[in-house]
């Protein structure tokens, strides 16, 4: 192949460093009214009264909107597919504010110190109301924190939110109760993951305006500019077609830019004045009035035989959705559809979930989504199981994990058509020197290295959700014009299905224009998220560059021989010629027709026909990417202080698209990982006020913190992929946690229950294994 | 108030009030390669230099830097060409929305080290004196491969 699996630098990669004004906030006119909001200071309130008499008056007001002024219809801020999972239980302003940071006003004014003394100069008499904080009492609490009536509940699932449940259910396969008296030993752990914040270094912002026919123009930082159409479109009761949303450059996403967050302010302002309007989140309402991973409280039950074989895996999972209901019935799917399935020697399983409202900060999309949390509980649990079966981890793996060619019940009955993992396995323990150092070194009577592990899978896509179209065009000479509705929000997705193109056309990369996505213009795509761009929108363009190409190959011959074949209706067979990318070539005759040629002649001449090709893909099936990750520590015993002097991680995403993209891909989403096993904390205080509401209070990875993550592909080909190509943007967040845990299991016998696994909670643990080695 | 600023090599007049900070003086008057990322001085992304030193543009009142010089990413572009290739061929830019306060104290910390004689630093000497970047895409490591590169590249 000549362009797909080689590391060709991104398209946009040199404006980008640069620092070329190409970001939402680089493009807003300098006229737009600056538009902020007034937050809830309370968890739970009703506003009884808003007098914003006083505010008003201040010098470049323009525009002050309570819950009175807004449209009544409820939706939600998940960007999902129609009709979305999650349930209807937001408005643009509400009478109830339900966490502390809820939008409770809206102003905008000419500048933003004007908009700021406005913020002031509102008065709010505030109902206090008891808030529900703690998500392991939400069910049945006194507090209910969706008890209105207009609510629309969670679809796909069962659900009931006057008990504070936005969904629950289960999923089973085998005799799983059987199983389990039939196994020889069971272990039973319950694992807690926090929530954990996006931290893109670009906040939510978004511009509006109006255009020449009074349409509502939305450039906005998203990842998902199909949703946001409609979402808005619902929100402000007005139709879609009334709505163009265009996507500029992004400043990272990880999910939380597939919620529509900073959208909806600014267009009901630019409606309402006929102005343009921006909003920009600060990194604090970023922080606290946005999406976090869901915090996440799972028990695992695994029985095996004593020679350790799994005989069954049970997994119950209670996700904490926060205020609102984004992506909560999906993500919570996740944790235990995609960390079972890892185990698919086991001959039953069992699978109850249930996610429940509280007065926090809202839950959504965080890379990962749900698999994150579930692979932590489950990889921890299969870590004890060997060692409570005193087995080598990665032997125990070997034995029970799924493989080529395999249904995969815990994973909606797909079947495994790719597989590398045993691969993965081996390089990764070569790479650690696994086998020289499991389970532990000692370096001096208090400080201790050792390894751990863990494996990881997600998908490729939302199987028969997600869906790409995709359209290529031949210009006035040989180049191209590719239009995508995929966002590219830094992670180079306009490079791989530029790649893609290219392969399939056999042009240079330079030859093809990449459009941005416009919502007028580019094709529809369900949006960047769930791991789908290079499978689902990869397998559109491939399909849209075949149709072009195919059609280039028909033109081409009717200018080479009008005779034989210039009738449009009569068909002939294509293999008669060749594409070279640069020319149509007769087989017989060795007479050709250049693309130059081609493209002139169709886009101006007389006789000419408008060569587009068109494609389009739906997920079928979400091929899962498979990767085994490996942590080496050094901690030492009297502190808890631990330092990760290593990460291997072994990664099988079919074929590699871009090398160079997918290791960065790997390291940066293990960064996120490591930050989320080691030290990245949301905290509340007892009033349920955000406190880690800057990078001051909470910690994100700083250059100082890695030593050393160190990356290796192990290729599968996945037939149903675009040149056999999976996915790779969420699976690398999965093993750091589990991986970093096994290390200090097998550093020092404790098995860490929460995470960040932070030096007090690890001395904790030590402490109380001590002591209870002593008892003993 | 007016100030009087040499912003990459051009004499500017610029108005402010006394409350504003460098970084929107800078963005309004067109320097957009200066990001905002955290507004408490954590994240590096304001980065640009004042009178050659790199400071966080956020938490410098605009005020402080009359009759002084800024440089801005938009003023050292020849020299972005050269550390950016590095970047851009280790897929180290990603988003690229930290880029620009990186690159600032990228060339600031080169300057630095080779006028201390410094022509071989180590990664822990690089790692520190970058601490203040932050990069949420990247796991630093291809910025690290880049940025090794770009130390030990001699430019005339």
């Amino acid at each position: 192949m000549r362009y797909v699996n080689r590391p060709m630098n991104k398209v946009d990669g040199m404006p980008l460093v640069k620092g070329k004004p190409l970001y939402t906030n680089d493009l807003a006119p300098k006229d737009c009214l600056i538009v902020l909001a007034l937050r809830s200071p309370h968890a739970y309130a009703r506003i009884k009264s808003i007098d914003t008499t006083s505010a008003k008056l201040v010098k470049g007001v323009e525009c002050i909107l309570t819950y009175k002024d807004v449209p009544h219809t409820k939706f939600t801020r998940a960007g999902q597919s129609f009709p979305e999972p999650s349930p209807y239980d937001t408005l643009i302003l509400d009478e109830y504010v339900r966490y502390v940071g809820d939008e409770v006003a809206l102003v905008a004014a000419s500048n933003e110190k004007a908009a700021r003394q406005a913020l002031r100069l509102i008065k709010v008499e505030y109902e206090v109301l008891k808030p529900l904080l703690n998500f392991k009492e939400a069910i049945d609490n006194e507090v209910i924190v969706h008890n209105e009536d207009d609510y629309i509940p969670a679809r796909f699932c069962k659900s009931d939110h006057k008990r504070n449940i936005e969904g629950y259910g289960s999923d089973s396969h085998g005799d799983v109760d059987a199983e389990f008296a039939a196994s020889d030993i069971i272990v039973d752990e319950t694992y807690e993951i926090k929530s954990q914040e996006q931290s893109m270094m670009e906040t939510f912002r978004t511009y509006t305006y109006l255009d020449h026919n009074d349409r509502l123009v939305v450039v906005t930082s998203t990842q998902v500019p199909f949703h946001v159409r409609r979402q808005l479109a619902r929100a402000l009761e007005i139709p879609q077609s009334r709505i163009r949303v265009i996507k500029p450059r992004i400043g990272g996403g990880f999910g939380a830019k597939q919620s529509v967050i900073s959208e909806y302010y600014p267009a009901i302002i630019t409606l309402k004045t006929g102005k343009p309007a921006k909003m920009i989140y600060s990194r604090k309402e970023t922080f606290t009035c946005s999406d976090t991973r869901h915090q996440m409280s799972i028990r695992v039950r695994i029985g095996a035989e004593k020679n350790g074989h799994i005989r069954a895996i049970e997994v119950n999972t209670l996700s904490n959705q926060g205020a609102y209901g984004e992506h909560g019935t999906t993500t919570i799917g996740l944790s235990g559809h995609k960390s079972i399935s890892l185990y698919n020697q086991a001959n039953a399983f069992r699978f109850n979930w249930t996610t429940v409202y509280t007065n926090t900060t809202p839950a959504g999309a965080f890379r990962g989504y749900g698999a994150t949390q579930g692979i932590f509980a489950v990889e921890s649990a299969v870590n004890e199981l060997a060692k409570r079966l005193n087995m080598d981890s990665s032997i125990l793996r070997e034995m029970n994990m799924v493989r080529f060619g395999e249904i995969m019940p815990a994973y909606y009955g797909e079947p495994l058509t790719s597989c590398a993992l045993d691969r993965c396995i081996v390089r990764g323990k070569e790479m650690i020197e696994w086998d020289r150092k499991f389970p532990r070194v000692w370096i001096s009577d208090t400080k201790v290295r050792a390894v751990g592990m863990a494996l990881g899978m997600q998908g490729s896509c939302i199987s028969k959700v997600d869906v790409a179209s995709a359209e290529i065009r031949l210009n006035d000479s040989g180049f191209y014009t590719l239009k995508i509705g995929a966002t590219d929000m830094g992670t180079g997705c306009d490079t791989i299905l530029t790649q893609i193109a290219a392969e399939t056309l056999l042009a240079e990369m330079d030859k093809f224009i990449i459009a941005q996505v416009d919502t007028d213009i580019s094709p529809y795509d369900t949006g960047s998220y769930a791991s789908s761009t290079t499978y689902v929108t990869g397998m559109a363009v491939y399909n849209a560059s075949n149709d072009l190409k195919n059609k280039i190959i028909y033109e081409g011959a009717r200018m080479i021989d009008p005779e034989k074949y210039g009738d449009r209706e009569a068909p002939f067979n294509p293999k008669k010629f060749f594409f070279t990318g640069d020319k149509v070539i007769e087989a017989a005759t060795n007479k050709f027709v250049t693309i130059d040629e081609i493209a002139i002649h169709n886009s101006a001449g007389i006789e000419g026909n408008y060569l587009n090709g068109t494609g389009f893909y739906s997920g079928q099936t979400s091929p899962p990417p498979l990767m085994a990750g490996f942590a080496e520590i050094e901690l030492d015993l009297e502190t808890g202080k631990y330092d990760l002097i290593d990460y291997a991680a072994v990664v099988d995403c079919g074929t590699v698209v871009n090398p160079n993209l997918a290791r960065v891909q790997t390291e940066g989403g293990i960064g996120q990982g490591i930050g989320l096993a080691m030290y990245e904390d949301v905290q509340y205080t007892s009033k349920g006020k955000m406190m880690t509401d800057s990078f001051m209070q909470y910690k994100i990875p700083a250059r100082t913190d890695f030593k050393q993550i160190r990356v290796d592909f192990e290729s599968s080909y996945e037939p149903s992929g675009p040149y056999g190509a999976k996915s790779i943007g969420e699976i690398v967040i999965n093993t750091p946690a589990p991986a970093i845990a096994d290390a200090l299991r097998n550093a020092v016998g404790i098995n860490m229950h929460e995470l960040p696994m932070t030096p007090e909670k690890v001395l904790k643990a030590i402490m109380e294994k001590q002591a209870e080695e002593e008892h003993n | 108030m007016l100030i009087h600023v040499i912003i990459n090599g051009e004499k500017k007049k610029l108005h402010c009030q006394p409350d504003d900070m460098l970084l929107y003086v800078l963005r309004d008057a067109g320097y957009k390669s200066v990001k905002c990322g955290c507004d408490t001085t954590n994240c590096g992304l304001c980065t640009v230099w004042l009178d050659d030193v790199p400071v966080l543009s956020c938490s410098v009142p605009a005020a402080r830097c009359n009759n002084r010089s800024v440089t801005t990413l938009e003023g050292v572009q020849d020299e972005v060409d050269i550390i950016g290739r590095f970047l851009v061929e280790e897929g180290g830019e990603q988003c690229g929305f930290c880029s620009p306060g990186l690159i600032m104290n990228v060339i600031a910390m080169k300057k630095e080290f080779r006028a201390n004689g410094n022509l071989h630093p180590t990664d822990d000497e690089i790692k520190h004196f970058l601490a203040g970047n932050l990069c949420r895409c990247t796991g630093y490591m291809s910025q690290m491969r880049a940025i090794r590169k770009y130390v030990e590249t001699e430019v005339n």
